[in-house]
């Protein structure tokens, strides 16, 4: 089974932040982006997405980490810091291709997405619903029916 | 520990490069709310009197508001407010954008800038650590070059940055304060030139801190609420689908958008003479020709921006974003329809540092000039001045932002410049107390007509927007009756407490009324109980302030007063044609609007309504 993970559509994403403020309202009691589990990038003029852990398979930052202090739930596919054993190093932030882990500004070890228990308030908050929590098989399918939607309006044309 | 407020001021002296805090109390706090109200008052205590607002003496205010760095719907705006060189009364502008927020989470309410510094300087707010950075390299730049440019020194793009362009060093007396790129919402009233005064090229401000408030978990429940209503909202559609664009087409299709500098309304028969046809410019063609894509503000559900990309044509490449104003401003009353130039001049205000509107009215003013013959080819050095011409259009902007021939003299704005020109061309300089005038005519929106002349900042269509219910038949936009001045002082009342919150007047959508939800959400936010009451007389006061500050700069009733055109030149076509407005039915207008806010027959504030706002010490030194 494909595990599911937080992905942020581009087309409809306008850079607002909400995202950000509500994981950190949620995970620290107070709004910063600085403390959220995902972040959201805006390139000038026009191009905004939000980026979270994508639950690697085989993650770089587990096997990156020199004290051990992250492992994957077997269960569920997201990264469990330990957070006696991390230092907040940050090898695994610049190990992770995606930009997904921080660092808590305050305690001083890292951070990452952990799915709010399956139910990400991030996307229930989304004015735009430009978030959602699919499957890299729910993704490649989305693609699909745009590319064919696509093609077969060319050809009606 | 106070919620919802930072408690503090910044203050920086750019002369002896020295910084202080200052405490703000929650008496304070509950007294002027944030925003406007922080900015006002700080400016009337430092302020001496009758200075040049190009002076070192000039202090600049910037401040965020209550609701800034949280969730709440369009909670993105700060205010920055002086001494105005357009007007020589309050300036200020407010802008939306992610350096709010990031001031916020720097742990300030306020920022006072005062002095002047000896060679080009940026400040640096890292959270407590404020730097003077030298800007030698930066001064010349224009304004999305600096953001980058500092970003890229400091190496974080958490840092926002507010700065001016090259207009703004050149003390072009329209300049503005650019944020975030495309979110200069607001450049009015020239606070861009006072800080070029102070040779303070930018603001870049880091903020780590958390923004706490009372009641977190009733906020985020509320907030969700908010965010299904306001994306369902009737305001808030257009704005999401188009922009003010979307609610600018009214305007434009009931003769009240100003053609070739108020030369003409009736956008039908006009359009017919240029290339485009304006019955096109709907909002499924609009979609489909120019907008890629909405970007928002942060925290914003709305995302009003729209940013489009130019396919085809002379201008093809460039990507801004379009709005009504601009689009009046730059455009139609230039006598240009070409949309892909007016998004390219709208990029280049942004990019100069100018403000829209100011620029496109004296424009239109240099080209009703040239169709008159009092501007020569030989005046404009060979810029062919014309209405319609949109290569002129992209030649003499840049002209103003750098002070070069023609451009020197309408860098001074419209009222400055007609002065200068003479031969009778301040008769169509469309400027009240030389704030040039927004995308309406008021000669067809007679309580918007009210609304432009009593305005504290000059002519002013965001103080209480009732061209909204004068284009929606809500009262009779061509006869102005008793009562209406009420009915405008308590929009501004109104409108007024938005920017004590900080908050987008695109929210309108969400409050079922208005002070009570507000009132609701500031106690969530702040553990400070408020009622309705206590809030709309906030909104009152802080009206009242920033009259009391032009008072104390001299004005007279005869200061809230409109151009010549408005009375002298009838609505020439269109829908709306013959209408205008007499000295009479304005003198009307006035006093029935002075006796409504509870001030004398000259306009002036009373001890009194003074008092009874809490105002005492102000009372005693403008009030009669």
């Amino acid at each position: 089974m494909q595990r599911k993970f937080v992905v942020s559509d581009s087309e409809k994403c306008t850079g607002c932040q909400i995202c950000e403020y509500i994981c950190s309202a949620v995970k620290e009691g107070g709004f910063n982006p600085l403390l959220s589990r995902i972040r959201t990038l805006r390139i000038e003029p026009a191009f905004n997405i939000s980026m979270a852990c994508r639950l690697c398979e085989d993650p770089t930052c587990v096997k990156s980490c020199p004290r051990k202090a992250l492992s994957k739930d077997e269960e569920t596919g997201i990264i469990i810091v330990d957070e006696e054993k991390c230092n907040g190093c940050a090898w695994c932030i610049e190990t992770c291709e995606f930009g997904a882990i921080a660092l808590h500004s305050a305690k001083k070890t890292i951070i990452v997405c952990d799915l709010c228990d399956g139910d990400p308030k991030c996307l229930s908050y989304c004015p735009t619903e430009a978030l959602s929590l699919k499957t890299p098989e729910e993704i490649s399918q989305k693609t699909r029916k745009k590319a064919i939607v696509t093609l077969a309006s060319r050809t009606s044309e | 520990m106070m919620y919802g407020y930072s408690g503090r001021m910044l203050i920086a002296d750019l002369t002896s490069k020295k910084t202080k805090i200052e405490a703000i109390s929650e008496i304070f706090c509950r007294k002027f709310i944030g925003g406007n109200g922080f900015t006002i008052s700080f400016l009337y205590e430092h302020q001496k009197l009758g200075i040049d607002p190009l002076s070192p003496d000039n202090v600049l205010v910037f401040a965020v508001g209550p609701f800034s760095g949280t969730v709440i719907p369009t909670s993105a705006k700060y205010v920055v407010q002086a001494k105005s060189p357009l007007t020589n009364f309050q300036g200020k502008s407010i802008g939306s954008s992610f350096w709010s927020q990031a001031f916020r989470r720097a742990g300030y309410d306020a920022l006072l800038i005062k002095g002047r510094a000896k060679k080009p300087t940026y400040l640096f707010i890292d959270d407590d650590i404020v730097e003077f950075r030298d800007a030698k390299d930066l001064w010349g730049r224009d304004c999305w070059e600096t953001d980058k440019i500092i970003r890229d020194t400091i190496g974080d793009d958490n840092v926002r940055v507010a700065t001016i362009g090259p207009a703004g060093e050149n003390l072009v007396r329209f300049a503005s304060i650019v944020s975030d790129h495309h979110h200069e919402d607001d450049g009015r009233t020239g606070m861009g030139a006072v800080m070029g005064s102070k040779q303070l090229k930018a603001v870049a401000v880091r903020g780590s801190k958390t923004v706490e408030v009372a009641k977190l978990d009733e906020l985020l429940d509320l907030c969700k609420e908010y965010y299904k209503k306001i994306i369902k909202g009737l305001t808030s559609t257009i704005m999401k689908d188009l922009g003010t664009i979307g609610t600018g087409m009214e305007y434009l299709s009931n003769y009240a958008t100003p053609i070739r500098n108020f030369q003409s309304t009736d956008a039908f028969k006009e359009s017919t003479l240029m290339s485009e046809d304006i019955r096109k410019i709907s909002t499924e063609w609009m979609r489909k020709q120019y907008v890629h894509k909405s970007i928002a503000c942060a925290g914003c559900p709305i995302g009003c921006d729209h940013i489009d990309f130019i396919r085809v044509g002379p201008y093809k490449g460039e990507a801004y974003k379009m709005e009504y104003q601009g689009m009046y401003a730059l455009g139609t009353n230039c006598g240009i329809w070409y949309l892909p130039a007016i998004v390219k001049a709208g990029q280049l205000c942004d990019t100069l540092g100018i403000d829209v509107i100011s620029t496109g009215v004296v424009i239109a003013w240099a080209m009703e000039c040239s169709e008159r013959g009092i501007l020569t080819l030989k005046d404009t050095r060979g810029i062919d001045l014309t209405f319609g011409n949109h290569v002129a259009l992209m030649e003499i902007i840049p002209k103003i932002a750098h002070r070069e021939g023609l451009g020197d003299i309408l860098a001074e704005g419209v009222k400055r410049a007609s002065e200068k020109i003479g031969k009778g061309s301040e008769k169509f300089a469309m400027h009240s107390k030389g704030l040039e005038f927004p995308g309406f005519d008021v000669r067809g929106l007679k309580a918007t007509a009210l609304s432009f002349a009593v305005s504290t900042r000059g002519a002013d269509h965001m103080s209480s927007a009732v061209f909204g219910p004068e284009i929606r038949g809500r009262i009779n936009r061509f006869k102005f009756e008793k009562g209406q001045g009420g009915f405008v002082a308590e929009k501004e009342n109104n409108l007024t407490l938005y920017d004590l919150l900080m908050i987008c007047r695109f929210s309108g959508d969400l409050w079922m009324n208005v002070y009570s939800d507000l009132s609701h959400l500031y106690t969530l936010v702040t553990g400070i109980p408020l009622t309705s009451e206590e809030l709309r007389a906030a909104g009152e006061r802080v009206w009242n302030m920033e009259k009391a500050y032009n008072i104390r700069e001299g004005w007279t009733r005869k200061d809230d007063s409109l151009p010549p055109r408005v009375f002298n030149d009838p609505i020439p076509d269109g829908d709306a044609k013959g209408s205008h407005l007499t000295k009479e039915e304005f003198d009307f207008m006035l006093d029935d609007y002075y006796a409504a806010r509870g001030w004398t027959r000259d306009g002036m504030s009373t001890k009194k309504k003074l008092i009874e706002l809490g105002l005492n010490d102000v009372a005693k030194e403008v009030g009669v």
